[in-house]
């Protein structure tokens, strides 16, 4: 019994040094005074300082947060209706399209996604004169990615509960709206914020499919750091990967808080 | 309860099965370099026969399929005994030990591929620790290899192999480890007879969540691999945004998508089983 505790404890150990140790790294360069991120030059709030004077940085991020609050409350309000339907309405013509649609965008490569994003909105450019490529493009295709997750969480969450409750609303009289804002939404509420919360964060991160849907002088903070990463290591992206590390963590602490007061 | 369903519906199909079309009509036009956009519709077929006569395209398809094979048995010989751990800890150690897995995921994909770039280079961390244990004189490169490719996947994708692991092996019923050591089983002979079927759910669902990414792959070859380093995303996105030529990277897709139907249809079919058996 012994040998066994001690393995999984040499496992979880390497497991997470393997997990961690490349962010640690990362967020000990990011206060390195050399512009080496392999040689330590002494503590430095050099790149710190350099980074929060990036306009264009600063810019790409300021943009790229107002996409994900965008994107991810459309696709919140997308997913609760298709989780709904996937958990609660077994029939209807097409379900089993519908069904296949949502999930698709989970495990479509992104690659084909942004392409075919972008032949959309060209298309739709040439016919219908709009919207062109930008702010609206890169939310609509962050949307019908990340609705996906939002409809499996909520729908994961109506199969788990209870179902005599709508149904005892129902028999007292309540109508279908009232059932649903009454007893179903509270319900599914953690399952929501939790899906927005995962929509936020793909949509934040996204780079492959905003490159294609972008237009010329549209750039989020991922095409920003792409472009700067692709040509070596630059320690101002060290130190926007410790504030959003740090930001992950303080997030993830709370929520999970809030979940045991629950 | 109409609106239910057809807004999500619509919205499915106009930005995301009406794409697709485009992209196979588009696949079958000719590349037009000096009109926009570069297209000229049409009916050929010659894009799929260049990609099926060049060579290079058929290295790009086997060595992403190969890598992203490596990489998810990787990840698999990897997650699978830290799942089993945290399944087999205390009760409630388990959701910090689950958090820590799912925490990197929720930083960024991109940040945590460039944590690899200083780590792997020449001068790089991993080098310089290397020399100090005397392990090596001659400091090897590994960035700029499929070795960092494969390493990026491993990293990037554990959470996706971990979770589903961990969601079987937690609810497997210990009961059934107890009896048949009381029976006399070895504890390695009761892995191989009992856990790991009934854990082959999991097995294929991690497997699958990281193959399918993987072979479509494009940040990971294009920031760790080197030239030599060929993958179908990355062959994709430098016809696209390199050459130019929307119709053959349209061609790439669609044979990208065929490749893949199988592995996606088999996910899918899994997801709705566990769907029915969670209802």
């Amino acid at each position: 019994m012994i040998g066994r505790t001690r393995f999984a404890f040499t496992v979880l150990c390497f497991g997470y040094a393997f997990l961690y140790l490349p962010i640690a790294l990362v967020i000990v360069y990011s206060f390195n005074a050399s512009r080496l991120v392999t040689v330590w030059a002494g503590f430095s709030l050099h790149w710190w300082e350099a980074l929060f004077h990036n306009e264009a940085m600063l810019a790409a991020a300021w943009l790229s947060l107002r996409v994900a609050l965008a994107s991810a409350t459309l696709a919140a309000l997308l997913g609760l209706a298709a989780g709904y339907v996937l958990a609660r309405i077994p029939r209807f013509f097409g379900r089993a399209l519908f069904g296949s649609l949502v999930i698709a965008p989970m495990v479509m490569p992104e690659v084909v996604m942004g392409i075919s994003m972008l032949l959309l909105f060209v298309g739709a450019e040439r016919f219908l004169g709009g919207p062109g490529r930008g702010f609206l493009s890169i939310v609509i295709s962050h949307t019908t990615f990340s609705l996906a997750f939002v409809a499996i969480v909520v729908q994961a969450r109506l199969a788990d509960f209870d179902r005599s409750l709508e149904e005892a609303a129902m028999d007292l009289g309540a109508g279908p709206w009232t059932t649903f804002r009454t007893i179903t939404l509270p319900l599914i509420a953690p399952a929501l914020v939790s899906g927005w919360l995962l929509a936020f964060t793909l949509s934040l991160d996204d780079l492959i499919m905003t490159q294609f849907v972008a237009g010329a002088d549209t750039q989020t903070l991922p095409m920003k750091v792409y472009s700067s990463v692709r040509l070596g290591v630059d320690p101002q992206i060290n130190v926007l990967a410790t504030i959003i590390v740090g930001v992950a963590a303080t997030a993830l602490v709370i929520s999970g808080r809030l979940a045991r007061r629950r | 309860m109409r609106s239910v369903i057809a807004l999500p519906f619509l919205w499915l199909i106009v930005f995301f099965l009406l794409p697709f079309a485009l992209v196979l009509a588009i696949a079958l036009g000719t590349n037009a370099p000096d009109s926009a956009p570069p297209v000229t519709l049409g009916l050929s077929l010659a894009n799929f026969q260049l990609l099926f006569s060049d060579d290079l395209y058929l290295a790009a398809w086997l060595s992403s399929l190969r890598i992203a094979a490596v990489s998810t048995l990787g990840c698999l010989l990897l997650g699978y005994p830290m799942a089993y751990a945290i399944a087999r800890a205390a009760p409630e150690r388990r959701p910090l030990l689950l958090m820590l897995v799912v925490l990197p995921f929720w930083t960024s994909f991109l940040i945590r591929i460039y944590a690899w770039m200083g780590l792997l280079s020449q001068n790089g961390i991993l080098n310089q620790f290397l020399r100090w244990t005397g392990l090596v004189d001659q400091p090897g490169t590994i960035l700029g290899t499929e070795w960092a490719v494969h390493i990026g996947i491993v990293y990037a994708y554990l959470p996706f192999m971990v979770l589903p692991l961990y969601a079987t092996l937690e609810k497997l019923d210990g009961g059934l480890l107890e009896a048949a050591a009381d029976l006399g089983a070895k504890p390695i002979a009761a892995f191989f007879t009992i856990t790991l079927p009934l854990s082959l759910p999991g097995v294929v669902a991690g497997c699958l969540l990281v193959f399918i990414p993987a072979v479509g792959e494009f940040v990971i070859p294009d920031l760790l691999g080197g030239t030599s380093t060929l993958m179908i995303g990355k062959v994709l996105w430098d016809e696209f945004f390199t050459n130019g030529d929307w119709p053959l990277a349209s061609a790439v897709a669609i044979c990208l998508l065929v490749l893949l139907v199988g592995p996606i249809a088999l996910f899918q079919r899994q997801q709705a089983k566990s769907l029915e058996r969670a209802q």
